[in-house]
């Protein structure tokens, strides 16, 4: 079943990065279910691919339920507590986008951190269901942190015009330093949240290697640290700064 | 010992050095808490702004202890100097 195991996504020629294969009772690496050929290279179908999916189809499934209630709701009626609770959750992504990025430019951006919101909180709380969380895998989170790279300066350019490179070289000795501060966002934002579920998902996995059998009901707690707690706070934190770093772009009125 | 074994147990304890880097982000994190606090016992009104503002600093500062991690994972698990041999 699991060939290879590594931390990082066994990508690459089906390299084998990590080497504990012999002992079988702590894992917390990702591992490979099914090899394929893909433009000449050996690829792997990892964890991370099937949690991955796994935390889509919840999504999926759930904006579909959720459109059918809104599509039945009737504006004469109260509405029921299903459809109580998205508007609650809607009302709170646009609040929380209003007050960062400004009554102007706020309602745009709401599909999207709300989108980015609800996959990596339930990307960061699929340990509480037994799956290996998918933004404990690099790719993942790098790939997120691209998205927000590519839009900062794409509303950098949209708002600042020619001034977004020319602010680069404003005092021209730290030019240099400009540009890696402008390369080191999305490292440091993929980095904190792929460092932070990761080693949540590093102690449970020793936890449970450690005891054994004796893992029962008491590592509830720690999951309500790990996954729960600091999951939702990363969410938050991730959400957060794609803000702040999309809104430090708009022109000043 | 042979010379995998040294850089095993080289990297082993390069890792736990490593993770001294844990230091710097529970002190910044206490001392933005520890002022988070008294913000919220001078202005109780602000609560909301004052967490949040506090959080998103804590996870900044939270960044140099996760380089440290992410060193001492890297010579853990995908050591590195393993290949130079």
């Amino acid at each position: 079943m699991s060939n290879g195991s590594s931390l990082l996504s066994a990508g690459f020629a089906g390299q084998k990065l990590i080497e504990f294969s012999s002992d079988k009772d702590v894992t917390f690496g990702v591992d490979g279910f099914l090899q394929y050929e893909f433009l000449g290279q050996k690829v792997w179908l990892t964890t991370t691919h099937i949690s991955m999916l796994i935390v889509m189809l919840a999504l999926v499934v759930f904006a579909l339920i959720a459109n059918r209630v809104i599509k039945k709701a009737d504006p004469e009626k109260a509405p029921g507590p299903f459809l109580n609770v998205i508007e609650y959750m809607v009302e709170t992504i646009d609040n929380l986008t209003r007050t960062n990025m400004g009554e102007k430019h706020g309602g745009k951006f709401s599909n999207y951190i709300g989108t980015i919101f609800a996959f990596i909180l339930l990307a960061n709380i699929a340990g509480l269901f037994g799956l290996r969380p998918p933004t404990a895998d690099y790719g993942v989170t790098f790939g997120l942190a691209l998205i927000t790279f590519v839009l900062i300066h794409y509303n950098g350019f949209k708002y600042q015009k020619m001034a977004h490179i020319t602010n680069l070289f404003k005092p021209v000795l730290l030019t240099p330093i400009n540009i890696i501060g402008e390369l080191a966002t999305p490292l440091s934002m993929s980095l904190r949240l792929f460092g932070n579920v990761l080693s949540g998902t590093v102690m449970m996995g020793l936890i449970y290697g450690l005891i054994g059998k004796f893992a029962i009901i008491w590592p509830a707690a720690l999951h309500g640290y790990f996954d729960v707690f600091s999951g939702a706070i990363q969410t938050y934190v991730f959400a957060m700064l794609t803000m702040v770093f999309i809104s430090n772009n708009f022109e000043e009125e | 010992m042979t010379d995998r074994g040294l850089i095993l147990a080289c990297s082993a304890i390069g890792a736990g050095l490593a993770m001294i880097a844990g230091i710097g982000p529970g002190v910044g994190q206490g001392i933005a808490a520890g002022h988070g606090a008294s913000a919220v016992g001078r202005n109780p009104g602000a609560k909301g702004t004052i967490m949040s503002t506090m959080l998103l600093g804590q996870a900044v500062a939270e960044t140099t202890g996760l380089y440290g991690f992410a060193v001492a994972i890297i010579l853990l698990f995908a050591n590195p100097l393993i290949g130079k041999l």
